[in-house]
């Protein structure tokens, strides 16, 4: 791919747009709402973070696109992708995207891969099945994918089942898997979470090469703002079904104005901090989407939150950087924020605290 | 096998040397899960064991408790040699280490109450009438942030992780037991649900004047909770040290790659590369030597054979290697 190709896809229209995605699922409790008016867009080439915490709608929505819900889920809105409606669409006029142009890498591999199925066999059936190659040549190219994703001795392992592999092989394998019939958007739900840390940096990695090499576009779904902040262009943060900020990454990061981000942020212990150091926590639990609380939906467990957020829903507005949009009414660096935040510091809260205490 | 690392104190609640663990794997072969490990645990001292999957944390946690019991070694606490231990001093030592596990949601008897739950302990050992157990639990429940009321009319898929994880630690403390092992405690959490259990563990070993063993993957959460931090990799420890002194000067080769390896939340720090080989040996036939040796991008022929002893690199930091990236102390240097 030369650069002069690269620019000129990238500038092209968003690979994906969705407008007000609503998923909601039917349940005996009365209807999930576990997506609720979602927009944005991913150009080709990017990579895009979903973060939140469980029950967000992060995964929820990613499987809302790929058209992977099950058939208690109502779906509507609009998911433009390379300019075709994919709402409404059944399994049969989904399958043609499914491989070709959109794939998923799952959390666990050990569920996900076929037990009695040699890895050699799983990478092939998307080969024959969505490419219509031949044996051979399926073969032939399931070695390469495994050479791609830097499993060692590629043609002794495609015989191999995945009991024999190790985690990390595993999961490239499912990563092989996923690149087989070359899509344009790699889907990787928590890709890391099972694995442990050296290999997590290693498949990270390798994520981040075959997007290059691919020119392919990535939604990375995680919990952790770590493993996005050196791995996208962009960040959107979700929280009770909703977008709370999206950014591109380096200026969510810089000029973070959701209280509910910074406080994800903050709850991560950092390795440059001493230890014992006291670690701010955001508390209660993530809202009911059955009956959501009124107005801003983290309000409350928001250590900032006013009257007007228990009552008015903050809409979405952007900061001087116009892909830049928050939905809150006291953002950080507001001076309602700033009182309330020299307030909370001078009492000691446990949401705020960053200095050290305890110890021995 | 020496160990300078074991220290000379009067309020060592557990001591651990030279523990083997080795589990049959047929045809005469054996995994060797850990071989020969050594630490010891002060009063109120916070230990924490990191590692990646299959380096023995886990194991040594569980050798431990006897549960099962270790190939060979010593683990003396309070007095006692554990290992071949009758069943019966056993048992009543084991209510003085308690444990913690990973799946807060498995380790509980889904057709419990949570509350009776946390009180059979109490309950096995007769400690005290159903008053007195009533009133411990309580106490224990409200410390680690359980509404007791509603404890005793729910089962534990009514809480979320968070919760039931913070129900292990109140079943684990209710005996008032001198040393908890937390094996990987926090790592099936949320990150927000992470930081209200550390923050708890850390109320709890201040409150109850707990002396814990931290087992995890992750080595910022081990740095934030550990007054000490020992590194395994493939059954043996490779670098023991204070906590802060651990991350501000790694020695070992393996500390330095699982330093790199974690994602920095900051898109300014581009993330560094992974200098690491291969895969990780199998413990059914260890690389002889030192066991990192073949992923080791330092590593030359006496790491081949030779297996590194622990050594001095001052301020009660000690590392196993041949080729430190601190310079090791020589002996009679350091004071």
């Amino acid at each position: 791919m030369t650069p002069l190709q690269t620019e000129h896809r990238t500038d092209a229209e968003p690979l994906l747009a969705l407008e007000d995605v609503r998923t909601h699922f039917r349940t005996e409790r009365g209807m999930v709402r576990a997506v609720d008016g979602v927009s944005l867009t991913l150009k080709r080439g990017r990579a895009l973070g979903i973060v939140g915490e469980s029950g967000s709608g992060k995964t929820v929505l990613s499987r809302t696109i790929m058209g992977l819900l099950p058939s208690t889920a109502e779906v509507t809105g609009s998911i433009r992708y390379s300019g075709e409606e994919l709402v409404g669409r059944g399994r049969s006029t989904m399958r043609p995207y499914w491989g070709r142009e959109m794939s998923m890498v799952f959390q666990n591999p050990m569920v996900s891969l076929n037990p009695v199925m040699k890895v050699g066999e799983q990478i092939a059936e998307p080969l024959r099945l969505h490419l219509g190659m031949s044996r051979a040549d399926a073969r032939a190219t399931a070695v390469r994918l495994l050479t791609d994703v830097r499993i060692p001795e590629p043609e002794r392992r495609i015989g191999q089942y995945p009991h024999e592999l190790s985690g990390g092989m595993r999961q490239r394998v499912m990563i092989a898997i996923a690149l087989a019939c070359g899509p344009s958007l790699l889907f990787a739900d928590e890709p890391t979470t099972a694995l442990d840390v050296t290999v997590q940096a290693q498949i990270l990695e390798l994520v981040a090469e075959q997007r290059r090499d691919r020119n392919m576009s990535v939604v990375l779904v995680t919990h952790d703002l770590g493993v996005v902040a050196g791995h996208t262009d962009e960040i959107a943060v979700m929280y009770g079904g909703k977008l709370v900020e999206t950014a591109p990454t380096d200026v969510l990061f810089s000029e973070m104005r959701m209280p509910y981000t910074m406080s994800l942020l903050r709850s991560i212990p950092r390795l440059d901090d001493p230890s014992h150091t006291r670690l701010p926590v955001i508390s209660g639990r993530p809202p009911d989407l059955v009956d959501p609380p009124a107005g801003c939906r983290f309000a409350p467990r928001c250590a900032y939150a006013r009257e007007r957020c228990h009552v008015e829903e903050p809409p979405l507005v952007s900061t001087s950087h116009p892909e830049h949009l928050y939905a809150c009414w006291y953002p950080v660096g507001s001076a309602e924020f700033a009182e309330r935040d020299a307030e909370l510091r001078a009492a000691g809260d446990v949401r705020v605290s960053i200095s050290g205490s305890g110890g021995s | 096998m020496s160990a300078p690392h074991l220290r000379d104190r009067d309020d060592l609640v557990l001591r651990v040397e030279d523990l083997v663990v080795e589990f049959p794997a047929g045809r005469g072969r054996k995994v060797h899960a850990v071989s020969g490990v050594d630490f010891d645990l002060a009063r109120g001292e916070t230990l924490g064991i990191v590692g990646e999957s299959g380096c023995g944390k886990s194991t040594t946690g569980r050798a431990i408790m006897q549960m099962p019991a270790p190939t060979g070694g010593r683990v003396e606490f309070e007095g006692l040699n554990l290992v071949g231990l009758a069943k019966r001093d056993l048992r009543a030592a084991r209510t003085r280490i308690q444990m913690i596990f990973q799946d807060p949601i498995s380790s509980l008897n889904p057709r419990r109450k949570v509350w009776d739950s946390v009180a059979d302990p109490l309950r096995i050992w007769k400690r005290g009438s159903e008053a007195e157990i009533a009133e411990t639990v309580d106490r224990v429940l409200e410390s680690v942030g359980i509404d007791p009321i509603r404890a005793r009319e729910s089962r534990p898929h009514e809480f979320s992780g968070g919760q039931c994880q913070r129900i292990s630690i109140a079943r684990a403390l209710v005996l008032d037991p001198a040393v908890i092992i937390c094996d990987e405690p926090v790592s099936a959490l949320d990150v927000s649900v992470q930081a209200q259990v550390l923050n708890l563990l850390e109320d709890l070993k201040a409150e109850f004047g707990l002396t814990m063993m931290f087992i995890a993957h992750d080595l910022a959460v081990v740095k934030n909770v550990s007054d000490r931090v020992a590194v395994m990799y493939l059954g043996r420890i490779c670098e023991i040290a204070d906590s802060d002194d651990l991350y501000a000067r790694p020695a070992h080769p393996y500390t330095r790659v699982l330093l790199d390896s974690i994602p920095v939340p900051d898109p300014t720090v581009t993330p560094t590369h992974v200098d690491l080989e291969g895969e990780l040996p199998s413990p059914m036939s260890p690389p002889p030597g030192c066991r990192f040796n073949t992923r080791c991008s330092s590593a030359d022929e006496r790491c081949r054979s030779e297996v590194p002893e622990m050594r001095s690199i001052g301020d009660g930091h000690y590392v196993a290697c041949h080729h430190p990236l601190v310079t090791p102390v020589t002996i009679g240097q350091f004071v």
